[in-house]
C-alpha cells in the first residue's frame, strides 16, 4: 500500500493543523497561509500522522487516496 | 466490542466512525443520522453555498465508495428519539431499537430560536439553500446575533448587494469571545462595509414584516435571519440517566457512562489542559474528539485524556480570523504583533497571568505559529 495526498486548494481555511501533526509532509504559503504539501508520496513511516493530518482538517481539504 | 452504534453522522459521528475501523474494529457498526444527507461539512454553509460560489456538492465528506469501505448499517434520515443504558438499546424515530455494547453521541445542536414565524436560521444545508434564494441586490436583510455565524451571513449578504441590518444584544459583538478591543475592530469593518450594525438592541420576536425590538419598534425586512446560538440535541436522552447540562456531561476521556462516550458540539467535557469543563462547537473539535471518542471507547484502560487547543476560523469580506485556545476564560487582552488600526494583528488572551489562546487577523502563518508553540507548552 502507497498513499497519495491531493489538496483541494480552494478549501483550505489556511488553520495550519495539518503542519502541525505532519510538519515534514506539510508546510504553509507565506502570503496566506494556503497549505504546501511538500511531500505527496510520503513514505510508511509518515502515514500514520499524514490520516491524522487529514482528519484534522477543519476545511476537509486533504484527500488521501490509498492504492 | 460486538455492536458499535454511532448516533449523528455529521463530522464528530463519521470521524468517530472512521476511526473505529482504522484501529481495527471489525464488529457491527451503526451510524444512524437525522439528516437524510450523507455526512456534509458544515462551516461553508454561512460562507461559499449562501454566496453560491459551492454547489452543495462540495460539501460531501465522503464519496459513497470510502463510505461502503467502512462497512456501515447506515441509517440516514431517521434520528434518535431514547436511549435505554441498562438494556443498551438505541430507539429510533422509526419504532426500532438498535442494540450497542459501545456507544459514541454524537447529535450535534440545533439552532435557538425567536418567537415568531417565517425566520431562517443557519444549520442544515436547506437552511443555507434557503436564505441564498431569497437574498440578492436591493433585498433588505435582518441579522439577529452578531455572532461569528450571523457576522459571516451578514458579510455575505452585503457581498450580494443586499441591505443588510445587524442586530446585536451586547454592547460590542463578540466581547465575551473576543474582548472589547477586537470586537470593536469586528464592528468597525462591518460598518465601513455598509452593514448598519445595532448594537445594545434586544429583539423579541419575529413577524411577517420583520423584527419586533423589545422596546417596541419595528426593524422591517424582507428575510430575517436568527443566530443566536444553538441547543444541544439531548431531548432524546431525556430519563435516560445520562448527565445533561447544556451538553451530555462528560469526564475528560469524553466518556459520559460505561462505554458511552460524547464527541462533538453536543459534548461537554473537561479539558484538563485548561482545567475547565467545556463545550465546543467548533468544525475541528467535532473531528478531534470524535477520534478521541471512538480511541477510548476501543481501548477504555489506556484511555487518553481529551485536550485539545480548540480552534476556530472565521471568513467575514476580506479578513481571516482565526484563533487558537480556549479564549472564554480570559482576563486581559494583549495585542503582541501588528496593529488593530492595520487589520493585522495577533492578539494574546490571557488568565491569571496565563497564555490561554491566541486570535490573529491577516498575519502570517509563522507569525503565528510561534504563538500556538507557546500555547502547547504553557503549564496549567
Amino acid at each position: 500500500m502507497s498513499m497519495r495526498i491531493e489538496l483541494d486548494e480552494p478549501k483550505c481555511v489556511a488553520a495550519g493543523q495539518c503542519v502541525m501533526v505532519a510538519p515534514d509532509v506539510f508546510d504553509q504559503r507565506d502570503e496566506d497561509g494556503v497549505a504546501i504539501v511538500l511531500d505527496a508520496e510520503p513514505g510508511p513511516e509518515q502515514e500514520d500522522e499524514v490520516r491524522e493530518a487529514a482528519a484534522v482538517c477543519p476545511a476537509a481539504a486533504i484527500k488521501l487516496v490509498e492504492r | 466490542m460486538k455492536e458499535a452504534v454511532v448516533v449523528g453522522a455529521s463530522a464528530a459521528g463519521l470521524a468517530a466512525a472512521e476511526t473505529l475501523r482504522r484501529q481495527g474494529y471489525a464488529g457491527k457498526l451503526t451510524l444512524i443520522g437525522e439528516e437524510l444527507a450523507a455526512p456534509y461539512d458544515r462551516p461553508p454553509l454561512s460562507k461559499q453555498i449562501l454566496a453560491s460560489q459551492w454547489e452543495p456538492d462540495r460539501l460531501v465528506l465522503r464519496t459513497e465508495i470510502e463510505l461502503a469501505a467502512l462497512d456501515l448499517d447506515l441509517r440516514l434520515g431517521v434520528g434518535a428519539t431514547g436511549l435505554d443504558l441498562a438494556g443498551r438499546t438505541v430507539a429510533l424515530a422509526d419504532g426500532t431499537r438498535v442494540p450497542y455494547d459501545g456507544l459514541v453521541i454524537a447529535t450535534g445542536v440545533r439552532p435557538r430560536r425567536l418567537p415568531g414565524q417565517g425566520a431562517h436560521v443557519m444549520r442544515t444545508v436547506d437552511d443555507a439553500l434557503a436564505l441564498r434564494k431569497r437574498l440578492g441586490p436591493g433585498r433588505r436583510l435582518v441579522v439577529v446575533g452578531a455572532g461569528f455565524l450571523g457576522a459571516e451571513s451578514a458579510a455575505v449578504a452585503r457581498g450580494l448587494g443586499c441591505d443588510v441590518v445587524l442586530l446585536e444584544p451586547a454592547p460590542v459583538p463578540l466581547a465575551h469571545a473576543v474582548g472589547t478591543q477586537v470586537g470593536q475592530v469586528f464592528a468597525e469593518v462591518h460598518r465601513e462595509h455598509g452593514v448598519d450594525l445595532r448594537t445594545g438592541v434586544a429583539v423579541s420576536a419575529v413577524t411577517e414584516s420583520g423584527v419586533r425590538l423589545a422596546d417596541g419598534t419595528l426593524v422591517e425586512a424582507d428575510e430575517v435571519l436568527v443566530a443566536v446560538g444553538s441547543i444541544p440535541n439531548t431531548a432524546w436522552l431525556d430519563g435516560s440517566g445520562l448527565t445533561v447540562a447544556d451538553g451530555v456531561v462528560c469526564d475528560e476521556f469524553s466518556a459520559a457512562a460505561p462505554d458511552v462516550y460524547a464527541a462533538g458540539d453536543v459534548a461537554r467535557w473537561h479539558n484538563p489542559r485548561f482545567g475547565e469543563t467545556m463545550r465546543v462547537e467548533h468544525r475541528t473539535n467535532a473531528a478531534e474528539q470524535g477520534m478521541a471518542a471512538a480511541r477510548n471507547l476501543l481501548h477504555p484502560g489506556e484511555g487518553k485524556p481529551f485536550d485539545p487547543i480548540p480552534y476556530f476560523w472565521s471568513d467575514q469580506y476580506d479578513m481571516k480570523i482565526q484563533a487558537y485556545g480556549y479564549l472564554r476564560g480570559h482576563d486581559s487582552v494583549e495585542i503582541v504583533d501588528g496593529a488593530l488600526a492595520d487589520r493585522r494583528f495577533v492578539a494574546a488572551y490571557s488568565r491569571a497571568g496565563r497564555l490561554v489562546g491566541v486570535l490573529a487577523v491577516g498575519m502570517p502563518p509563522k507569525a503565528i505559529r510561534a504563538w500556538r508553540v507557546a500555547l502547547t507548552k504553557e503549564e496549567r
